[in-house]
């Protein structure tokens, strides 16, 4: 009821400012939904939608498994993180545009240099996030299951990810708004579709109409994500813990 | 099967670089069916040596002679169980080959039967130190080890609780090793004692207990107590 409430106050600032400012700089809701329709009935909406959420997906994860991976052995094996390190700060610092732009020119106006570059992005903060949690594992856990002669793969399972699964969680939290915003640029710089490759047309053309139709209609789509997906993992894995008051 | 403990030494390196000692040389074996107690004073250095025992710390000077087959099952000061999973759950990753009617029995002897499906989070420190008992017992260990497992418990609840181990451990033969600092615990479940010094620790006497567990009379304790505090005295000289 309060999110509706919050999102009907949305509607109403952003069609007041609309009356003000005028239609072709920020168009009202009503003009705006008339583009959506438009769009989608002519199937290119869903078309764009459906490239761009297909690079998300495997770049994601692409990012999150092998970030993860690396962050468990980085936060595991001191070597692997004296020898990681460096290349972790590198990466973390490395701008996003510098990266694509890069992974474009070196393999072309490719899907596969695309769906790389926007997965390189990500893995830092995923390995950072990862090694942390490593770090922060209950040693006298650890200790239990070798005293009762777990073995390697149960106790991983049953001891390790459960401390794991909130920094997974927080990792994928953060890492697909990342992608989210990452993607779009990957798309308006080097790919003849999604949504990212329309909000390049539509601001060639000043269509700003066009503009907020795309990106709204992608906004509402990763709040869809976050609440079908995101969230209800992370209710659960968190279950036995007892609710905050 | 027998434990044999021949520690010559244990150092610690601090985090401001000195050394100290924690062990001092010591020995003692351990046979089947017996209860072995190791009593001294706080920070002595008990946890040290039971992390030795138990293969968790290969960082000193001597050898632990256990089978290498012999099960172990433990009971930690504080409970460490998985507080993402259920009671049950907790005894049963532990023991996976444990069966319903085995498990159905323990619970019921430690009155955890309202529990099984309950997280840790949801119990008392009593009930989580009872289900670590029960997790430790369901592997039917060859080498039972207990760090002070009932510290920090009411009189009424550690009493029964000891008894519950006694009734254990008499199921089957199982060599057990027991810390406590509570003389009344080391008498009751004891059949040889470990009289430990301060840090550095060694044994300071070997007290065995010839009269059966399950046959110690009120009398028989207060004169185990007696010759206790004679040992003790005979210490402070």
């Amino acid at each position: 009821m309060l999110r509706l409430l919050s999102f009907a106050l949305f509607l109403a600032i952003w069609w007041i400012a609309a009356l003000f400012v005028g239609g072709a700089k920020l168009p009202s809701p009503p003009a705006v939904l008339n583009v959506i329709v438009a769009e989608a009935s002519s199937g290119a909406l869903f078309l764009h939608l459906g490239a761009t959420l297909a690079r998300v997906a495997l770049s994601f994860v692409l990012a999150m498994s092998l970030g993860s991976a690396i962050g468990y052995l980085m936060g595991r094996v001191k070597l692997a993180d004296r020898l990681g390190d460096p290349w972790l700060i590198l990466l973390l610092n490395l701008p996003a545009l510098v990266v694509i732009v890069l992974a474009y020119i070196w393999a072309g106006l490719t899907e596969a240099a695309a769906i790389t570059a926007i997965a390189i992005n990500k893995l830092p903060t995923a390995i950072v996030t990862l090694r942390e949690g490593t770090r922060a594992l209950d040693r006298s856990l650890d200790e239990m299951a070798t005293v009762f002669a777990m073995p390697r793969w149960r106790a991983f399972r049953h001891v390790v990810l459960p401390q794991l699964a909130p920094y997974i969680a927080a990792s994928a939290r953060s890492g697909l708004s990342l992608v989210w915003k990452i993607v779009l640029v990957a798309e308006l710089l080097g790919r003849p579709n999604g949504v990212g490759f329309e909000i390049g047309v539509a601001f060639q053309l000043f269509d700003t109409p066009r503009l907020l139709a795309y990106s709204l209609t992608f906004a509402a789509i990763v709040l869809v994500i976050e609440t079908v997906l995101v969230q209800p993992f992370e209710a659960r894995a968190t279950r036995w813990r007892p609710r905050a008051a | 099967m027998r434990l044999e403990v021949e520690i010559s030494g244990k150092t610690y390196r601090s985090a401001a670089g000195g050394t100290h000692d924690v062990l001092a040389p010591l020995k003692f074996a351990l046979q089947s069916g017996e209860v072995g107690v190791l009593i001294g004073p706080s920070g002595c250095g008990k946890s040290t040596m039971l992390r030795i025992i138990l293969g968790l710390d290969h960082e000193f000077q001597g050898r632990i002679a256990r089978p290498p087959e012999a099960r172990i099952g433990m009971v930690f000061q504080e409970p460490r169980l998985l507080p993402w999973r259920s009671v049950e759950q907790n005894v049963r990753l532990a023991a996976p080959d444990v069966s319903d009617a085995k498990l159905s029995e323990l619970f019921r002897i430690l009155e955890l039967d309202a529990h099984r499906s309950h997280f840790p989070g949801e119990l008392s420190l009593g009930l989580a130190r009872r289900v670590a008992l029960a997790r430790a017992f369901a592997v039917e260990p060859d080498l039972l080890v207990l760090d002070e497992p009932l510290a920090s418990l009411d009189d009424a609840l550690a009493g029964r609780l000891r008894d519950e181990i006694a009734t254990l451990v008499a199921r089957r033969p199982v060599m057990t090793l027991l810390v406590t600092h509570s003389l009344d615990d080391a008498i009751r479940l004891g059949d040889r004692l470990f009289i430990l010094s301060p840090r550095p620790a060694r044994i300071v006497q070997e007290v065995p207990i010839a009269v059966p567990r399950a046959e110690r009379s009120e009398a028989d304790l207060g004169r185990i107590r007696a010759e206790l505090a004679a040992v003790q005295q005979l210490e402070s000289k």
